[in-house]
């Protein structure tokens, strides 16, 4: 039993907090996917594009961490408004190859920049003095960070329910991803709402590329090194299925830090090893025809 | 009649293409190595691009079956098993058996979930290999292999002589296996599949067993791919089961024009070419190149350079 609540309150604290950071992350992926039946590889480029101009403009604006989330936050709803209208927008209607080949080259076109403008190394992260520090449960010692990663989480959840189950907006964007044509002759701007959503879920992926540099490191490769397993987690989602993506993050969160945990010699291997599994016993997502 | 046209004039160019790999060989002695290392991805590239152009497999995890050929090969000649074509042609063999297994499995599903799957399972072998030390030489990789002279004959040499025509050889066997199986009623009932799965599954062909075999065919030949890259290079690096070399192979192929098997030879030399010219700037400049080059392909070079090709010969004719 001393063994086992420790190593438990661990899996719990670190898993968990892994697992909200990549479903936040993979938020936008799922609703473009959803509504826009667009294959993203590249959405991992709003998630360091955030991790980086958060991490470096309170040095080059003299701004202090909160100031330099909320410019960075307006800076990549901006962008990525003003990317869907020029090029993901064109991707409708594309094979899947299609779109796989445009995105994963605007990805390595990306990381070309980045690494310009950065170098190739891991950016050196530091996160403002009230959120680092330690404190102790069951008699070991946690981050305080992973907490604020998990409250962070709990927040954007809240938020995102309000706005998906409780605004006229959510139930518009969900009428959009659930019958598109129908909700065109209903009136709705469809296209609008694209675009918007596709903001949102880069606002999101830049605020999980932020939380989460704690435990994905920021660096150039961040889009494509990751992308494996975002992809999985949007897989395993079914098409534009929020809830659902939230149920597999947080089990991959759960399982990849347990597996780490216990046989640390197999790393990467374990969680993968699963994510193959389920997808081969349900291709159509995990929680597909459940109500 | 049009038919028979796009015919000839596809052989008149894959003479072209034959003559060129030749007379590269004799025009820039100084690159034979670099030209063999090109001519292994050309064929790695064929093998992916009949799966991919022919049985309409979508997949970001084909360096798999390189990387195990690779291994396989490398593996052998550690052990004792010098003699280089049945080296290959073991490699090949293994491959193509792990394919069948595979392959029964995965192509049930396709699209995203398949994509996602080719890549996990690309992603878990790698993570296997990199961890298992003892058989794979993990980051330092397998090291102080040699091979006996191919036919018993044809030294190996530093370089690349023999490199640059073994491989040019292995390439044309290979190539002319390919072609005849796309041209034969089983490559036939192959577009049918990718076409229309459901009216072939109606019309009692056996789908998944015939995707199986194409898939299988596709998986020796990579593996036929990793194994010459073994032999040539006398070393096997964790970098031959990575996912940038399951992108870079798939990228070779939809730049070359993935409708027909001439696209994989045009694919794989342009982009090893610009790469190599690009890396020597900046490693980095190379991914901004291959970025701008795939949205291009993607939005206005559709059919990439067989595509484009064909359109040139045909008169601005578009098919």
């Amino acid at each position: 039993m001393d063994q086992i609540t420790p190593a438990a309150s661990f899996i719990l604290l670190y898993g968990v907090s892994y697992g909200i950071v990549l479903f936040v992350i993979s938020i936008g992926l799922v609703l473009t996917l959803g509504l826009m039946r667009v294959v993203n590889l590249a959405h991992g480029v709003f998630a360091v594009l955030g991790g980086y101009l958060a991490f470096n403009l309170p040095s080059l604006l003299g701004i202090g961490f909160l100031a330099s989330v909320f410019i960075t936050l307006v800076l990549v709803l901006l962008v990525s408004f003003v990317l869907e209208r020029v090029f993901f927008r064109r991707l409708f209607g594309m094979t899947e190859l299609e779109q796989v080949l445009a995105t994963i080259g605007f990805c390595f076109a990306f990381i070309a920049l980045l690494t310009f403008a950065f170098g190739p190394n891991v950016l050196a992260t530091k996160y403002p003095e009230w959120m680092s520090g330690n404190f102790s449960l069951l008699g070991r010692q946690f981050p305080f960070y992973r907490v604020f990663v998990m409250a962070c989480g709990l927040v954007i959840l809240l938020a995102l329910w309000l706005l998906f189950d409780h605004t006229n907006f959510g139930a518009t964007l969900r009428a959009c991803v659930d019958n598109q044509s129908m909700a065109k002759a209903t009136g709705i701007n469809v296209n609008w709402y694209f675009s918007v959503a596709f903001a949102i879920g880069a606002g999101l992926a830049a605020i999980g590329g932020i939380v989460g540099a704690g435990m994905l490191p920021l660096e150039p490769l961040y889009p494509f090194k990751h992308l494996p397993l975002f992809l999985t987690i949007v897989a395993l989602s079914g098409f534009g299925n929020i809830k659902a993506s939230l149920v597999v993050s947080l089990v991959v969160g759960l399982v990849d830090t347990a597996g780490r945990y216990f046989v640390p010699e197999l790393g990467a291997f374990t969680v993968f090893t699963l994510l193959v599994i389920l997808v081969l016993w349900r291709p159509q997502g995990l929680l597909a025809g459940w109500k | 009649m049009k038919l028979e046209k796009d015919g000839s004039l596809r052989e008149r160019v894959g003479m072209i293409w034959w003559v060129a790999a030749l007379a590269a060989y004799f025009i820039f002695p100084d690159y034979r190595g670099f030209g063999a290392s090109v001519l292994v991805m050309t064929l790695f590239a064929l093998s992916f691009g009949l799966a991919l152009g022919f049985a309409g497999i979508i997949s970001l995890g084909h360096a798999l079956y390189f990387g195990v050929g690779a291994y396989v090969a490398g593996r052998m000649a550690l052990a004792g098993w010098q003699e280089p074509i049945s080296g290959v042609l073991i490699a090949g063999f293994v491959t193509g058996v792990l394919a069948i297994v595979i392959g029964f499995v995965i192509l049930r599903l396709n699209g995203l979930p398949l994509l996602m799957v080719t890549m996990a399972l690309s992603v878990i072998v790698f993570e296997a290999a990199n961890k298992a030390t003892g058989i794979t030489g993990g980051d330092d990789g397998l090291v102080g292999i040699s091979f006996k002279p191919v036919l018993g004959i044809f030294n190996w040499t530093l370089d690349g002589n023999l490199q640059y025509l073994y491989t040019l050889a292995w390439l044309a066997l290979v190539f002319f296996i390919a072609r005849r199986v796309v041209s034969s009623p089983y490559g036939l009932s192959m577009a049918g599949i990718r076409e229309n799965p459901l009216r072939m599954k109606l019309l009692g062909a056996p789908v998944l067993r015939r995707l199986v075999v194409m898939y299988s065919l596709c998986a020796a030949f990579a593996g036929i791919a990793g194994a010459l890259l073994t032999q040539n290079t006398a070393f096997v690096g964790l970098q031959v089961l990575s996912l940038e070399t399951s992108v870079d192979v798939l990228v070779m192929v939809v730049l070359g024009g993935t409708f027909s098997i001439y696209g994989a030879l045009l694919g794989a030399p342009v982009y090893l070419i610009v790469k190599y010219v690009t890396q020597q700037w900046n490693p980095f400049y190379w991914m901004l190149v291959i970025g701008v080059l795939l949205m291009g392909v993607t939005f206005f070079f559709k059919g990439g350079i067989a595509g484009w090709l064909t359109r040139i010969f045909q008169g601005g004719r578009t098919e």
